[in-house]
């Protein structure tokens, strides 16, 4: 069956034309017939099938639209073929024309628009979801006996504990760079011994959270994106509801509280092991005894600096556990949207943290806190 | 039509000695089936007894731990994936949910397997084939355009049956496709499934829960129970094997409901004269 339908026209005493198709018109061989008949014009006064040795619904469809194209009558089809003929014809259905395409001036102001558009709603339904979320941990608040511990002790564990191995290996290997960069420079006026002050009071300020920050924005606030999103296109959110379960309280307040709980332990935790990977690297390759460095630590970093970290951690916590599950929540239609919501939870999240972590230094710096 | 054929035992579905197990759990053991050209094979058995499982394992989406399948003449078990190629345009899946690809339209998911199997074809007829299957499943011309998420449950089976049937297949599997439809929808699905099924010449492999589809498409009904296939057969015959769960579930109340509604519009069918019965809607 490797042969290709084809088809000849002849031209009777009578002037009439007709068309003859020949060999299989099955799907998998009739790309190049498709073509051919396609570009003749009519009229036609028979369409004759005797030769046509197999036919499929889209063989018979291609003897229905050249008939119907040239003005045809089809002649000499058999049985299989009219039956087929018969079931796949249609009125010609008239497609809409395509919209004819706008200016390019049109379409950007338009898509301007629409971005402004996008951007007012978006803050109004962010204020709105972290409305109800208030409202919601106000009803927790008066009645504790209503908040999920399991589901918060998962998410503790999920967005702490499981994140402790990779966080401690990220902020060793931060420690180590700073160290080890500072030390290059302040050589170059005799003052390596103040890499400890740097790798101190960076760790605590600044790198700890910021970096934990990212790395939990990464880790559980695209799973918070992804595993709400995924909830809502299979209905389990409104399930939640019908059955009086609130969403925010069984979904999203505790994963909000596990970020705003856990952020400031992983920051300390992660400036701490940025301190032994700094001192590490001191004891390596500038000759300052580990315990050495470890006591100046205590020496040159000031106690508020710890606090610094401190205070800005939960704030970053809550940005990161927000956006995901807002995010998630918005997901609608298909699977293409939880990727996207995903990506938009991510990238927003370490934008907000880098943000506010600038106005923190400024705010820091302000009250005398530098 | 096809009597023929398949008294002589030409059967496009062969399977020999299946079995699966999923660790501990043995799902099926030493089952055979074997399913005749141009005929409508209707799985039953309780929940839990693997009849999805059996249908992916034909179809080569579960590999068996023993036994032989054999599909339109290639071993499924043992098929390289070029051999499998050819094999996959020549049968249409429908699965339960439907699973069209929710980002693409209907008219798009349909389109598909064409363009993954006959790349060289127009853009032009592609787009209209696209349409005149979706017409032929039953879906208004304007479900082409639509994204699964704005379907109905009705119209999304519908739409996964357009896309089964875009290559012509010789094969079609069906998966619950009148589960969670309203009866009259499920009377019109099974109603197409049978017009398409004597238009195109089609050997169905139906899985099914519904006793009026039983009753009113399948040409042979093979029974799944104790991890094989217990017994296949035209429903009459089957109600004399006495085997206790054959007969509480034709012999249930909603067995036996639709079976009198069955006899109402005809008699009760057999194998071969379910394939030419006069009242048969022909397309």
């Amino acid at each position: 069956m490797d042969q290709l339908p084809d088809f000849t026209i002849k031209t009777d005493d009578s002037g009439a034309v007709e068309l003859a198709l020949a060999g299989p018109l099955v799907v998998a061989r009739i790309a190049a017939l498709d073509k051919a008949l396609r570009a003749l014009a009519g009229p036609v006064a028979r369409l004759d099938l005797a030769g046509v040795t197999a036919i499929d619904t889209v063989g018979a469809w291609l003897c229905w639209r050249t008939a119907d194209a040239l003005g045809a009558e089809i002649t000499h089809a058999d049985e299989d073929s009219r039956r087929l003929i018969n079931a796949v014809r249609g009125d010609q259905e008239e497609l809409p024309p395509p919209p004819p395409p706008q200016p390019a001036w049109r379409e950007t102001l338009a898509r301007l628009g629409q971005l402004v558009v996008d951007g007012a709603t978006g803050a109004v339904d962010v204020l709105a979801f972290m409305g109800a979320l208030l409202e919601a941990a106000w009803g927790i608040a008066r009645h504790p006996g209503r908040l999920r511990g399991t589901a918060l002790a998962r998410q503790l564990q999920l967005v702490g504990i499981d994140a402790l191995g990779i966080v401690g290996l990220m902020s060793f290997l931060i420690g180590i760079v700073i160290a080890q960069q500072g030390a290059v420079q302040l050589q170059q006026f005799g003052a390596q011994i103040y890499t400890i002050n740097l790798t101190g009071r960076l760790a605590f300020r600044e790198l700890g959270c910021l970096m934990t920050a990212i790395m939990v924005a990464g880790r559980s606030g695209s799973s918070f994106a992804a595993q709400l999103g995924t909830m809502k296109l299979t209905e389990e959110i409104d399930a939640m509801r019908t059955i009086g379960v609130s969403p925010l309280e069984a979904l999203v307040l505790p994963r909000v509280l596990a970020a705003v709980w856990m952020l400031p332990l992983l920051g300390f935790y992660s400036a701490l092991i940025a301190i032994v990977g700094g001192a590490s690297i001191s004891a390596v390759v500038l000759d300052i005894p580990f315990v050495t460095f470890l006591l100046r630590i205590q020496e040159v970093v000031p106690i508020r600096d710890l606090w610094v970290g401190l205070i800005k951690a939960p704030v970053f916590g809550f940005i990161i556990a927000i956006t995901g599950c807002y995010q998630g929540l918005r997901v609608s239609g298909n699977s293409e949207e939880v990727g996207l919501r995903t990506t938009m939870a991510v990238v927003q999240a370490i934008f907000m943290v880098i943000v506010l972590d600038a106005f923190f230094a400024v705010f820091f710096s302000g009250v005398g806190w530098g | 039509m096809n009597e023929a054929l398949a008294t002589a035992g030409d059967c496009p579905i062969r399977i020999e000695g299946l079995e699966n197990r999923f660790g501990e759990h043995v799902v099926h053991e030493n089952l055979s089936l074997s399913v005749r050209r141009g005929e409508i094979l209707g799985v039953v058995g309780g929940s839990g007894t693997g009849k999805s499982v059996l249908m992916r394992s034909i179809i080569g989406l579960q590999h068996p731990s023993a036994g032989q399948i054999s599909v339109l003449g290639h071993d499924i078990c043992r098929a390289d994936p070029a051999g499998n190629a050819d094999l996959r345009s020549r049968w249409g899946v429908l699965f339960q949910g439907g699973a069209l690809f929710s980002t693409l339209t209907v008219a798009e998911n349909v389109e598909v397997p064409l363009k993954e199997f006959y790349p060289d074809i127009d853009p032009a007829l592609r787009r209209e084939i696209a349409r005149f299957k979706v017409r032929l499943s039953g879906l208004p011309a304007e479900a082409a355009d639509k994204y699964p998420s704005e379907l109905s449950g009705g119209m999304k089976k519908r739409a996964g049956l357009a896309r089964a049937l875009a290559l012509d297949p010789e094969l079609l599997f069906l998966d619950e496709p009148t589960a969670g439809l309203d009866p009259i929808g499920a009377a019109a699905f099974d109603k197409l499934i049978r017009a398409l099924q004597a238009t195109l010449g089609l050997t169905v492999f139906l899985i099914t829960h519904d006793l009026d589809s039983l009753h009113a498409i399948c040409d042979r009904v093979a029974v799944l129970a104790d991890k094989r296939v217990i017994a296949t057969g035209t429903i009459p015959e089957l109600m004399e094997t006495h085997h206790p769960w054959i007969e509480e579930y034709f012999n249930g109340p909603r067995g036996r409901s639709a079976l009198l509604s069955r006899a109402g519009d005809a008699a009760p069918p057999t194998a071969t004269a379910a394939l030419d019965r006069p009242g048969k809607p022909k397309a």
